[in-house]
This record gives structure tokens, sequence and C-alpha cells, in this order.
């Protein structure tokens, strides 16, 4: 297996021999017959068929379930690895939640001129309703996951922060039971930490986030916008996985200032709303006044602490990638301490130096729309053609605010299998923190997108992405 | 005993209507099945009457012939099959199942889950392509194998809560309807006239029945070669050994509604009109089913079969 030398290749050191987090595995790898392990390949798609693990696209005549492609060599971290880049997380998601709770109070931040106050009053995630109110525990951020890019043995950047509502933590689960049932004997080789009491470990974080009046044991709830969105069946999974009822807007109404659900026996009270719904359908009556996914009333039943939701709503202004830019400066404010995780190089094209730099440099950098997701609205300089790049210089011209740029990432490569044996592919992370009042709780592993077209840079599973198994290794 | 807990009125209604609709689409199936097998047994003028009688008996009369203006067989079975504009084709049947399915899903075991999806993934791909005569029994078998599964999950691996329940009582009277349906489509639509009761092609005709509902075996064990209208009405309404009998469909409901009852801690109207439809089908004979009239009393059994129906929904929230 060959690699650029440009790129940090997390399974073989530029002399060609295997870096220590991947011996037991290579040692396995290469005992194997290639014939069988393509048709464990074959089989591992069949089973995420049956079992239903598929997303929901919307094409023009009808919908269609897809699978996101699954690639059966686990991505491999080591212990040492794992215990840095948690610390990290750890003081990032604290910092973020910190800030959450400044920004709709004192605005301390802006007040000792940290982070100008115009990126709030720009930024259309941001909630006048939620200004001076407390969510129940304090807590905004419940569910983070952090997209990291790595570029060597310890250096690891943050991408994106998602503290809105991160999806794709039933691939986690799933690829690790699918990895589990394929090749048990790899699992009794290798010391991999367990991922599977991911539902467990956020029904006891969601529980511990749940208002007073809540009972004993806290009535929680999954609310999925229906069997129609693109994730329904990551919902629906959790709620099982959960042991809690999967709830649409039209099950929930307000009742007696409690958020209710319509049970056989009719209506009960829930504490905790762990919502897939974004704000503005969350409460017609608040925002969105079309929404008929959410319920009417429930913003004003949450101000008076009869309710927990979570994420807490505006969390979405973290999302922001201006807001993303000053993420050291927000670290540092709220922690005391310099950021472990450090940003991706960002210029924000709403300055003028940085925008004379990005326009000079268009061809080398990638552009991001400030509030754009999903890899959609993005220039790839070095991937796209002059015409291309033009056309979007123009967009940058007429709307500096707008767009933020970063350089071209060597994002590390990992081995996927393909039909002429393992071959070099570049991967990012998303690891899942939870958090409650006295806790911040990160599951070793996470979620590994993988860009499966050789020299592709762009992981996102709705351009050609991927995704694989993530080893955290015990000591 | 552990907690007692109540599930959303929406989810009853998705496992409700999961398997009213699984049991929908493989009594299409058994009477696909029994047309077949009389196309195999008879010349091709008596076969077109065949599959004519068995688009009658399947209630998608008015929609075959919107859509074709002769009977034959490839375009019977492809039409109560496949066909897009048919909304009461198995293939859109099984896919109301698994849609429900989803949507209940975090109320049903991964078993069953599993057997719904599974068996979608291949009825999805048999029926993708019209099928030939090649293939036709094969599919057949592959739905009724699909309910067999169903069935077999939801008795192996459900919590015996209130959601068995709402599943075997959608199951239940979706039975009870159909076969009340097809006992009297059979007695009044099907023969051309009075005069040919008791003729060969009637006859012929109520082998169909039995075997409409896979009831000819059953049928031929307990009463030997006799096959008469009369106990063959009597053997499909109140026989209540045999599980596809209109006695058999509501003792067994009775029973999930009995215990639906006793999870909620008190009855509702779906238990009332539960018993009114009892005290009228026992003691009851076939005799004065026949001296009141067949058909009266299939439309009442069917309009008290669908009242029940709407009573659970009501009695259990069904909808907002």
């Amino acid at each position: 297996m060959t690699g650029s030398a440009d790129f940090f290749n997390e399974m073989r050191e530029p002399d060609g021999s295997v870096r220590s987090a991947y011996s037991d595995y290579c040692q396995w790898y290469d005992g194997q017959d290639p014939k069988l392990l393509r048709r464990k390949h074959d089989e591992a798609e069949t089973n995420f068929r049956k079992t239903g693990i598929t997303f929901n696209v919307y094409g023009e005549d009808e919908a269609e379930e897809r699978l996101i492609p699954f690639d059966m060599v686990p991505r491999i971290i080591d212990a040492g690895e794992w215990r840095r880049l948690s610390r990290g997380i750890e003081q990032r998601v604290s910092a973020l939640n910190a800030f959450m709770h400044d920004l709709y109070h004192r605005q301390e931040i802006v007040r000792a001129g940290r982070l100008p106050e115009r990126l709030l009053r720009n930024n259309e995630a941001w909630l006048p309703n939620m200004v001076g109110f407390t969510p129940p525990g304090g807590v905004y951020t419940h569910i983070v996951g952090i997209d990291l890019v790595r570029t060597g043995p310890d250096e690891f950047f943050v991408l994106e922060d998602n503290a809105r509502t991160p999806s794709g933590v039933s691939y986690m689960l799933e690829n690790r039971e699918t990895m589990m049932a394929m090749f048990p004997e790899l699992f009794l080789r290798c010391p991999v930490e367990s991922v599977s009491d991911y539902p467990r470990r956020l029904a006891k974080s969601l529980a511990a986030c749940a208002p007073e009046c809540a009972e004993e044991r806290p009535v929680v709830a999954v609310l999925t916008p229906g069997i129609y969105n693109s994730a329904y069946f990551e919902h629906a999974f959790l709620a099982d996985q959960m042991g809690a009822e999967l709830v649409e807007g039209s099950d929930l109404r307000v009742v007696d200032g409690r958020v209710a659900m319509r049970t056989t026996s009719g209506y009960k009270a829930v504490d905790v709303i762990y919502r897939r719904v974004d704000d503005e359908f969350l409460d017609p009556l608040t925002f969105n006044p079309d929404s008929v996914l959410g319920v009417p009333g429930i913003m004003d039943v949450y101000r008076a602490g009869g309710i927990t939701i979570a994420n807490a709503p505006g969390t979405g202004v973290c999302d922001d990638k201006a807001i993303y830019s000053f993420m050291p400066e927000i670290v540092e404010f709220y922690t005391g301490e310099k950021p472990l995780l450090p940003n991706v190089e960002t210029w924000r094209c709403a300055d003028e130096d940085s925008l004379k730099y990005v326009l000079d440099n268009l061809a080398e950098l990638v552009v991001k729309e400030v509030h754009g997701s999903g890899g959609y609205g993005m220039l790839v300089g070095p991937a796209s053609t002059k015409k291309e790049i033009e056309e979007f210089r123009a967009k940058i011209v007429a709307d500096p605010e707008g767009y933020i740029a970063q350089p071209t990432l060597s994002l590390s490569t990992c081995p996927i299998f393909t039909k002429k044996g393992l071959a070099p592919r570049h991967v990012d992370l998303r690891p899942y923190v939870l958090v409650s009042p006295d806790k911040i709780d990160i599951t070793p592993g996470g979620l590994t997108r993988v860009a499966l077209k050789e020299g592709s840079l762009v992981v996102n599973s709705s351009q050609g992405g991927g995704t694989k198994d993530t080893w955290v290794l015990k000591d | 005993m552990g907690a007692k807990r109540l599930m959303l009125g929406r989810t009853a209604n998705g496992l409700f209507w999961m398997f009213r609709y699984l049991e929908r689409a493989e009594n299409t199936a058994r009477l696909l099945d029994a047309g077949l097998r009389m196309a195999l047994t008879r010349d091709l003028v008596t076969a077109e009457e065949e599959w004519r009688s068995v688009i009658a008996t399947s209630g998608q009369k008015t929609a075959y012939e919107a859509k074709h203006a002769s009977y034959t067989g490839m375009q019977a079975w492809n039409f109560l099959l496949r066909e897009k504009s048919n909304p009461a084709s198995i293939l859109s049947m099984f896919g109301l199942v698994r849609q429900n399915a989803r949507l209940a899903r975090n109320a049903i075991s991964g078993e069953l889950w599993e057997a719904i999806n599974e068996n979608w993934l291949i009825i999805d791909e048999q029926l993708a392509k019209p099928v030939g005569e090649n293939r036709v029994l094969d599919t057949v078998k592959t739905i009724r194998r699909a309910g067999t599964m169903a069935r077999g999950a939801l008795q192996g691996s459900m919590l015996r809560e209130e959601g068995y329940h709402f599943a075997l009582a959608g199951m239940f009277i979706e039975r009870a309807d159909a076969i009340a349906r097809i006992l009297d489509i059979k007695y009044y639509l099907l023969l051309p006239s009075l005069s040919y009761v008791g003729s060969s092609l009637d006859t012929g005709q109520w082998d169909t029945v039995l075997r409409s509902v896979s009831g000819d075996r059953a049928y031929r064990w307990l009463n030997a070669a006799q096959v008469d209208a009369r106990g063959i009405c009597e053997f499909l309404i109140l026989d209540d050994r045999f599980p596809r009998s209109l006695a058999f469909c509501h003792s067994e409901l009775r029973s999930n509604l009995a215990a639906l009852a006793r999870i909620h801690g008190s009855e509702g109207e779906s238990n009332a009109l539960m018993r009114d439809a009892d005290t009228r089908l026992t003691n009851l004979t076939i005799d004065e089913i026949f001296d009141q009239g067949l058909h009266e009393f299939l439309v009442e059994f069917t309009s008290c079969n669908a009242a029940i129906g709407n009573a659970i929904a009501q009695d259990y929230r069904f909808l907002a």
C-alpha cells in the first residue's frame, strides 16, 4: 500500500512500517483470504439493508432509501491519542456551553471586546426568546458532535462544532454491530473500547437535565419530523435503544402548563424532549407559524421551567462559521486556558485584509458560506475550474460577510478495502459528546467519514462519502 | 412486576394497521393461490370466468375493469400483485405494512421489524417487473410466508402489552371482514342465476371459496367429501376450531379487547360492541342464518365488525 507523502497516513509510517495502533489489525489482515473478505464486504451491505439502516432521499419521482457506503477496515486510534483528544474536546464543549449562557445573559464576551457584537446581530440562529432564560441544569448543548480533521500523530483540528442537532450516531453504533457480527475474532484479538452503551449514557444524561417538576424517573421523548425525514431511521433507532418515546408534533400539546403526549389512555406529561426538529419549526406560536412539526406553546412551557428541550433552542449560534472563527478566543475567555484543540486557520471575508488575501488566493482555498452546511455552497479551490472560481469570486465580492475561507486541509488518510486491496483515503472524525449539569461524557469512538473516491477530500455522504467503524484502543 | 407503560395513540394505530394491511395482503395472496389452482385445472374459457370471479371476490372489479377490457390470468394476477393504479395491490399493501412498522418501530421487537423489512425487500424486488407464469406461484408463496414470519415474530418476541393486542385486534378484524366479504360476494355476485345452485359450476366455486381461505383441507378433514353451500357456510361462519372462521376471529378479538380493558383498568365502547356481537353469534345455527338470509346476516356482521374497529380507534385515542 502506498500513500501520498503529503498526507498523514494513520496506518503506515512514511517508511512503510505499520503504526502501533494498527499492528494487531494488520497482523490479522495479512492472514485473511481476500476473496473471503470481498464476500464479507457484500454481506455487510445486505445486513444494513435488512436492519433498515438507511436514509431517505427525495428525488423528482419517488422517495428512495439509500445506504451510506460502509467500509470494513476500522479506523484505529490508540489510548494515548484519544486521552489527549478527549481533553481538548471537553475543554471546547465546556466553553461552548458557557458561551451560550453568556450570549443569552450579560454578554460579557462582547463587553470585554473579544467578540464583535455584529456577529450576534447578523446571526440567523440567534433567538431573542432565549434572552435572560437559563435552561434546566444550565445545559444548552446536551449533545455535541464536533467534526475533527487530523494532520499528524497528535494534530487534530476542529472543523465544525455542530452544537445544534448532530446526526450520525446510529452509524457509529451500527457500524460497530456489523463489525462484531462479521469479524468476532478481531474483537477477541484487539482491545477495543465499547461504544454500545451510548444510548444508555444518552438516556441518563438527558434525564439528569430534567426540569424540577419532572417525575422521579423522567419521561424522555425523541421528537422527529416523521417517517419522511431523511434521518428518521436514526430517530426511531435512538428512541428504541433508549426506551424513550418517539413522538411527532401531532402527538404533543400543551396541557395544564406541561407539554403532554397523547397516549392510549390520555395525555401524559413529557419531561425531556430530545428534538430532531430545527428551532424554527419547534413552536408555530413563536417561530414559523406554518410549522406542523412542532408544538404550539412549547416555548412558553419551556420558559416557565416545564420542560427540557435538548439541545436548547438558539444553540445554532455556535454553528455559524463566523462565530467558529472566534472559537480560540471563546475557549480562552471562558476556561482561562489556551485551547488544546486548534481551529482550522480561517479568514473572515468581512475583514478587508482577509478579503484581499482570499480573493488573491481563491485557487488554493476552501471558501464556505457562513450559514451553509453539509458541504453545499462551498468552493474547493484546487478542485475547481477557472470559471467556477470566477463565479464564486463574484458571490464573495457581493457579500463578503457571508463567507469565510480556509486553507485546503491535508486530511489524514486511512486504508479502505478495495478490489485491489487496501488503499488510503481521506477521513474526518465526529466524536459524540454528552453534556449534563455535572458531567461531560465523551463516548470513546465516533463516526469516521471517509471520501471513497481516490484523492477526494469531501467526506459528506451526500457527495460520495462513506463511513467506517472507529476504534479507540484500551491502554 | 415492572412499571406499567402505555404507548402513544398514534403508535397503537400504526400497529393495528400494520397487521390489518399484512392480513389484507395475505388474504389477496390466498385468493390468488386459489385462482391459480383453478386456472391450472380448467380449460381456458372457464379459466376466464375464474379470473373474473377472483377479481370480483377481491373487491377490485371496478378498478380492474377501468384498466383492462378482458380477463386473463396474467393480467389478473399482475393487477392484484403489483398494479400501480390499484391501491389495494399486494405491493401497495405491503408498502403500507412496512410504513406502519417504521412508524411503530420503537414499539415492535427487532425480530418483528426484520421479518417485515427483509420480506419487503424480497417482495419489492419480485414485484419490480411483471410476473410471468413461471414466477407467480413463488411470489404468492413469498407473500404468505411473510405473513407467517411476522406472526411468528409477534408471538415469539413481543411483550404481552397493549401493542401486542392492538396488532392482533387489527389482524382479526381484517380477517373477519375478508371472510364475510368473500362469502357475500360468492353468494350474490358469482352465480349467474339461482338455477345454478347445486350445479357443478356452483360446487367448483364453493371449492374455490374454501381454497381462498385455505380451508379446503380442514373442511374435508372434518366433513369427508360433503361439499355443499350450507356445510361450507357453517364451517366458515360458526366453526370456531377453524382459524379463518368468523366465530374464531371474534372469539380471539374478544380476548384481545378484554386484555386491553384489563391493562387500561376500564372497558370502553369497543368492549360493549364486542359483547353485543357475541350475543348475536353464539347459539346461532346455520339454519337460522339461512332463514334470516345469508346476505342480511353478512351485511350486519360486517358493519358490526367495522364498528368495533372504529370503537377501538376511539377508545384508545388512535387519532388526535
